[in-house]
């Protein structure tokens, strides 16, 4: 006979087995789907890489068709997004974070900057037509895109920024305080060189998905059928999304391997950018 | 004039409608040592951080009555927050260096005040560790990480950081609650070597160590002032009940 404990333990145990084959199943499960997606869309697509199709325009003829205009578009997108989401995204933090009183009014910004993060992306594509593409005049340029892409980026850099700077121990601030430094070299000094891994964790992750997002984009009007690159901030323009989604659309079977090679570099240069990202972050974390 | 170096004068703080400190009214003289003991949320602390206005980092703190420096006001108007702190340094709880080199940490205070004279600099921060008695442990390996220091020596590390902007006040909140017993003690004989030249308050929970670095002692409770005296009358002869009480472990 086993006494109360050894039940329990038993019971323990069992349960214990229980969620971890059930937490094994679920890795298990996500991965399938993964490598499935990855095998099927590199079996399509991958006859298709070549330096051709890397630097070639759309085209008519499915074996002629290239990515060029996407990948540039998507490059300068990401680019002009980030110069300007980043120093406005990481200024609101530290503004909320260091100067801004913890009063009723900051809760509410907070509250609503959360909100903003979770706003599905399609609203911040109505909002960039009716006040950049529309009210600004600014067209369907590359310009009135990255600022509606900022637009949608913003709240994620201004959260993970505002968490990464909490994080850093209130002594580090006191003991700057402490030896007569001001706000602005506390946080020059100390809390943004503390927190900057942690703040470039985020930063990517907004990028990523910067570079993924179509829906705003096709919203203010980008172009998916481009022979020719952006060559200035009021240029039309495309981007790699839109590119896969326009070859997709079509009937032929041919352009549906163009489209899976498209999206073959699409998760290579997500790949990329990731990488860089974490080599630096790893850099200073030492 | 006041002769004091330091002193409050009616002072009230209120965090919110939390009334921290009651019409609190004390002095320290020049080169003297101040302890201030009470049980934990009796405000001392609180008080401790008037002299360097470091609660003004909290929202919602407001503070009536006069704190003096050398007779001058430093919350009126046209007193620069950073002057005030360069002036009265401080020792925090637990040690706090900036994850940088040890020469950087000293050398901070005086980056920020705008020196970057070298040799200068240089001069300042063998002479602040070696009155923080850390040079001889430290002097081959003034480019390492700071965290690299045990806790004893990183709390002297914090200390010759704030002399080296040449306060005339030293604040030290609880120095040696986070150390061992051997740090603890170094700690306290650098407050003995340091009271030469320094004025010191110092907050802390250990009785033993009130009686022997202060020349002075403060007992507070529910943020009031209960009684202040030299710290042999306080150990010895206290005037209060609650003074006897606490100091001979019977409540706090």
């Amino acid at each position: 006979m086993m006494n109360p404990f050894e039940i329990h333990a038993a019971k323990q145990r069992i349960k214990n087995i229980l969620f971890k084959s059930i937490a094994i199943m679920g890795l298990l499960f996500a991965l399938c789907v993964l490598i499935l997606l990855l095998v099927n869309v590199a079996q399509n697509g991958l006859s298709r890489i070549n330096i051709e199709f890397i630097t070639s325009y759309p085209s008519r003829h499915p074996d002629q068709a290239g990515i060029v205009a996407g990948l540039v578009g998507s490059f300068y997108m990401v680019i002009l997004t980030a110069i300007m989401a980043i120093p406005i995204g990481i200024g609101a933090a530290i503004y909320l974070e260091e100067y801004g009183r913890k009063n009723w009014i900051g809760r509410l910004i907070e509250i609503n900057i959360a909100n903003l993060a979770g706003v599905p992306s399609i609203v911040y594509g109505l909002l960039g037509l009716g006040l950049f593409v529309r009210w600004m005049a600014l067209d369907r340029s590359i310009l009135a895109g990255a600022m509606t892409m900022s637009l949608l980026i913003m709240p994620v850099i201004i959260i993970s920024t505002r968490e990464a700077i909490r994080a850093v121990p209130n002594g580090i601030r006191e003991a700057s305080y402490a030896v007569g430094a001001t706000k602005w070299q506390t946080i020059w000094h100390h809390l943004l060189p503390i927190s900057f891994p942690s703040i470039l964790t985020g930063i990517i992750l907004a990028i990523s998905r910067a570079i993924g997002e179509t829906a705003p984009l096709i919203t203010i009007g980008a172009l998916t059928y481009v022979t020719f690159l952006p060559n200035n901030l009021k240029s039309s323009f495309t981007i790699l999304p839109i590119q896969i989604f326009n070859w997709v659309a079509r009937p032929q079977q041919a352009f549906h391997q163009d489209a899976a090679a498209g999206i073959i570099v699409l998760l290579i240069v997500t790949l990329l950018l990731n990488s860089v990202a974490i080599i630096l972050r790893n850099r200073f974390l030492r | 004039m006041s002769s004091y170096k330091v002193e409050t004068r009616g002072v009230n703080l209120y965090y919110g409608n939390n009334h921290a400190l009651k019409n609190v009214t004390l002095g320290v003289m020049e080169n003297q040592v101040v302890a201030m003991i009470g049980p934990s949320g009796c405000g001392k602390s609180t008080y401790l951080r008037l002299f360097n206005r470091m609660n003004d980092m909290i929202d919602n703190v407001r503070i009536e009555g006069e704190v003096l420096l050398n007779g001058r006001d430093i919350y009126l108007n046209g007193s620069r927050v950073e002057d005030v702190r360069k002036k009265v340094g401080m020792v925090f709880q637990k040690p706090n260096p900036f994850p940088k080199t040890i020469f950087e940490n000293v050398a901070y205070g005086l980056r920020v005040n705008g020196i970057s004279n070298k040799k200068f600099i240089e001069e300042t921060v063998e002479r602040s560790l070696k009155q923080a008695a850390l040079w001889e442990e430290v002097k081959d390996e003034l480019k390492k990480s700071a965290l690299a220091l045990s806790g004893g020596q990183q709390q002297r590390l914090c200390i010759a950081r704030a002399l080296a902007v040449e306060p005339s006040v030293i604040l030290m909140d609880e120095p040696a609650s986070a150390l061992d017993p051997l740090s603890n003690a170094k700690i306290e004989e650098l407050i003995w070597e340091l009271k030469k030249r320094y004025t010191i308050i110092i907050v802390t929970h250990n009785m033993q160590q009130a009686a022997r670095v202060s020349d002075k002692t403060a007992f507070f409770y529910l943020g009031e002032l209960i009684e202040f005296n030299d710290t042999k009358e306080i150990f010895m002869n206290p005037k209060h009940e609650r003074t006897q009480n606490y100091i001979t472990g019977r409540f706090g």
